[in-house]
This record gives C-alpha cells, structure tokens and sequence, in this order.
C-alpha cells in the first residue's frame, strides 16, 4: 500500500536515495536497516511528504503523497502515526498534554474520552505514572514511549517506527517489539519499523529491506533476509553475531 | 514546509564567483522575504481561530511572557531614556533660558520615537530572540515536523499567539515607556534643571498632540508584527542543528533592529511630511 516508484533524493551534494523502488504492502510490519546515515529516516520522511522526491513519486494506495498539497495532503497524513527517531515531543506541554493534542486540536472527543483515551494509551506503554511529568524529566527511552502513544492515539492504519527501541533496555524493547507485533495481528496495521536491532527485526518483521549506498541491497522475508547472499547484508548479520537460522529463531521464540 | 527552500543556503559557500554569490543571496533575500509575509498572512487568517481554549491559552501564556518577563528591563530603560533626554535637552535649553520647555522637547520625542523605538529594541533582543531560540529547537528537534504530520498546522498553533500577543503587547508596553519616560525627564527637571513637577507636567501636556501618540502606538504596533514575523520565520526554517539555533537568533535580533530602525523612518515620514 505504500509504493516508492524511482524515488531520488539528494540532500547537501549527496545521493541519498538512488532510484529506490519498494512496496510496503497492506498488514505487514516492514524492517528497514541500514548503517547510520544510509538514509533509513530520510525514507520514512518520505511516506508523510516531510521530504519530497527530486525525482520519482510515493503512492499511498491510489493517493500521489510526494506530490499533494493542503488538504488533500492533511487527508493523507491521518492514516499515519509516525514516531520520530529523537520523540519530538513538544517540551512545554506534560506527558499527558502531549499525547492529547491531536485528540485536543483534530477531534470533537470531550474532556473525559480525551482523558480515558490517553490514559488507555499511556498504560499500553507503562508509562501511566509519569502522566503529569515534562519531556524534560524523562529519560530518553521514556520520551520515545510518549512519542509512541502519541503515534498511535488516533488509531491510525499505518504507523511509522524511527528506532522504536534504540535507547530502551532489552525488556522494554522486547515490550515495544510485542505491541508492534499486537497491531498487526489484532488491528492488522500495518507498520514501518527502522532499526538497527536485527534481532527485533527478524522477531516483528515480516519483511526486511536494507537499504546501503542509496540502493536497495536486500528486500526479503525475514527467513530469506539471514540466508541472504549479499556480502552487505552478510556483514551486518555477523556484526550482531547472527550467522545460522538457529540463532534468531530461538531468540524470536523468547521475544514474541 | 519552509525547511525545503533553506537547503539551498547550502549552497552560497560553494566558490563560485563573487558577483554570481551577491545575485544569489539577493534572490536568497527576496525569497526569505516572501515566505516571511506567506507566514505572516497564514498566521493573520488564523486569527479566527483565537476563541478556541487551546489558542486562547497559547496567546495568554505569550501575552504573559511578553509584557511581564521583559516589564524589569523595560522600567530601567524608559526610566534612562526620559532622564538622559531631559538632561541633555534641558542643558542645551537652560543656554536660551527655555528649560522650562523641557516638558515638551522630552514628552514630543518619547510618544513619537523613543518610547516605540526603545520598546521595540528590547522586545527584539528579549522576546524575538527567545521565540527564534525556542522555534529553532523544535524545528530541528523535529518537533515542528512532528506537528506537520499531525496535521496541527505550526502557523496556527505557534506563529498565531506569538503574533497576537506581540502586536497587543508592543502598544502597551510602549505607553508604559512613555510614561516612565515622561516621569524620570521629570525628576531630572525638578532636581537638576529647577524646573518645577508641576511646570514640567503643565508644559508636557501643553504642547504635545494626540496624534503624536497614535503614530507613535500605531508604529509599536507595526514593530510588534516585525518582531514576531522575523522571529517566527527565523526559528521555523533553522535547519543544522544547535548552530542553525544560534544564527537563527543572531539573524533574528539584527534583522529585527534594522526594520525597525528603516519601517520607524518611513513611518515618521509617511505621518509628519
Ligand atoms: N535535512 C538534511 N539536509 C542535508 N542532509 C541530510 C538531511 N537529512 C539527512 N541528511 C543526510 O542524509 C543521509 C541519510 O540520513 P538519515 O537520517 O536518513 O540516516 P539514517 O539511516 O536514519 O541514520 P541513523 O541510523 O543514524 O538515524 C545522511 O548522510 C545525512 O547527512
Ligand atoms: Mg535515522
């Protein structure tokens, strides 16, 4: 449902993305990697038009995202929740304020849906108890939990994953990893995830592509992905120590 | 949604010839400019929007931040300014055997031109600073691209209240000027010149006209919607990180100073010529 059709896009005298054609099809979790600065969230801005092709196009289904404007591009962007690689939480505003805003500014919920839906929310994510508390005062793997109720508080049908679980500590990774997993198969959302923890990967992916030197050097299901040939993708494998099926398969069925 | 177009500052580093890098910081400015009044209008239309209790409370809160936090520096300034006016005009005058007039040379020159000018110096260096520092931030903490995609347009939810607040503020806090202006030329009047309060207040009131007053607000008005366009503008479109925060502020307080200094000329003389 999300196509990128010959996306270029050069940014400070660099090709950042070279031709990238890809499909993130209806329902599934789709894992990018990619070392720092292949431009892993340059693709994701893509998707909700914070960056525009040079040249090229990004559907989503029917709709033209790259190049819509006003409205219709207001129309297109509520399907998304999108959580932002730093939480880009909005540092005056409590927990609490943050993740009603768009309940606040986009619907007509009163006060008290406002406040159960938050709540709701909020305990997804054991982040019930610091309701009250300011961006400021939070580590950082707790600002990316608000940044994630954020995401999904308007219940959106595709949501975007900057790094959901870097800076978090394995348990809570492995939290985050089951409520991304909890979407899919229960809501059947379909979800983007970029990280660089393969082992998340291959447990919620159901397809994973990694990107390197503007290109695509591998787009697969999670079972092809580990038996890739790629010398690429085979030096990111065993550089967090993944070499055999084993390995990651007894690592998933602890995970998920 | 102004971020794209500042990507090409990039670019003016490039070595390409001297009179070519001119024409394109030009067409650079010019482009700035445009985008700036896009803002401001978007911002103005927003307006409508002020009864709703999100907006109201943002503009309350920057109505606060503005007239309140700034009122210290504000107070020692007028209070300066009238007395500095009072003491130079008075010497020059008291030579003619006229300092009684003093009233009215301090009273003329702070309704007409200090009061707004100082007013908005400070607010400028204080506020417009502060709104670029903290816009910045959020722009390139992509904060500001977080609201994008929420479809919480930032014109309407950021640049809208400081807008408003600055353009309501400015007018008032410069009457506050004038008035403590006025009083400490006064003082200067009653204790260094020998020119009676009572005389100086009469003199004061005796000479000066209404429409110096209107001029004067209307123009701390204007220099009210400069300073929060420009600062709005600059602290939007920061791109690179902490440093593009710092020049965001730098360009905001000199681009500021001088509008303020060329759009309070040409008002002077669109009202007095
Ligand atoms: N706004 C921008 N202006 C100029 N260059 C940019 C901009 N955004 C990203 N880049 C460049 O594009 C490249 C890809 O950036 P991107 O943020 O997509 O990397 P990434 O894959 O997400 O890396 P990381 O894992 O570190 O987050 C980098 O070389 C970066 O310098
Ligand atoms: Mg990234």
């Amino acid at each position: 449902m999300i196509i990128f059709d010959k996306v270029t896009k050069r940014l400070g005298g660099k090709t950042v993305l070279n031709e990238v054609s890809f499909e993130v099809p209806r329902g599934e979790t789709f894992v990018i990697v990619g070392l720092s600065g292949a431009g892993k969230s340059v693709t994701l801005k893509h998707m909700v038009q914070l960056m525009r092709p040079d040249s090229g196009a990004v559907r989503i289904g029917e709709d033209v995202i790259s190049a819509a404007r006003g409205a219709e591009l207001e129309r297109m962007r509520r399907r998304f929740g999108v959580l932002f690689q730093g939480a880009a939480l909005l540092q005056w505003l409590s927990v609490f304020e943050n993740v009603a805003l768009p309940l606040r500014e986009l619907t007509k919920m009163t006060p008290e849906e406002i406040e159960k839906t938050v709540r709701e929310k909020l305990r997804l994510l054991n982040m019930e108890d610091s309701m009250e508390t300011f961006p400021s005062d939070l580590s950082g793997g707790m600002q990316k939990r608000v940044g994630l109720a954020r995401a999904i508080v308007m219940n959106p049908e595709i949501i975007l994953y900057d790094e959901p679980t870097s800076g978090l500590d394995p348990v809570t990774s492995r939290l985050i990893d089951k409520l991304i997993e909890n979407l899919r198969k229960e809501l059947g959302i379909t979800s983007v995830v970029v990280t660089h923890d393969l082992h998340s990967a291959l447990a919620i992916g159901t397809r994973i592509m990694m990107i390197d030197g503007g290109k695509i050097v591998e787009n697969a299901t999670p079972e092809e992905f580990i038996e890739s040939t790629n010398e690429t993708v085979q030096r990111f494998l065993e550089a967090q120590y993944i070499t055999r099926r084993g390995a990651w398969e007894k690592g998933m069925e602890q995970h998920v | 949604m102004i971020a794209p177009f500042k990507e090409i500052y990039r670019y003016i580093d490039l070595p390409i010839k001297s009179s070519r890098r001119l024409g394109r910081i030009i067409v650079l400015a010019c482009h700035d400019m445009g985008n700036a009044l896009i803002m401001l209008a978007s911002a103005t239309l927003y307006i409508r929007t002020l009864w709703k209790p999100r907006a109201r409370y943002e503009t309350a809160m920057q109505l606060y931040v503005t007239g309140i936090k700034s009122l210290g520096v504000i107070t020692v300034v007028a209070f300066f300014t009238g007395m500095i006016l009072a003491l130079q005009t008075g010497l020059e005058l008291r030579r003619f055997g006229q300092e009684v007039n003093i009233g009215t040379a301090v009273t003329v020159v702070m309704i007409r031109e200090m009061g707004p000018f100082m007013t908005g110096l400070i607010i400028a260096a204080s506020v417009g600073s502060a709104i670029a520092a903290q816009l910045g931030t959020m722009a390139v903490s992509e904060e500001i691209s977080a609201l994008e995609v929420m479809s919480i347009n930032p014109n309407r939810f950021l640049v809208m209240p400081r807008l408003v607040a600055l353009a309501v503020m400015m007018p008032i806090l410069t009457v506050y000027t004038n008035i403590l202006g006025i009083l400490g030329g006064g003082i200067v009047g009653s204790t260094q010149l020998g020119v009676s309060f009572q005389a100086y207040l009469d003199n004061a009131t005796r000479y000066a006209e209404n429409k110096d007053l209107y001029v004067g607000l209307f123009k701390a008005f204007i220099f009210g919607i400069i300073i929060s366009t420009v600062a709005c503008y600059q602290g939007l479109s920061t791109i690179e990180g902490a440093v593009g925060v710092g020049r965001a502020t730098r360009q905001t307080v000199i681009i500021s100073f001088l509008m303020i200094l060329i759009i309070g000329y040409m008002i002077t003389r669109l009202f007095y010529i």
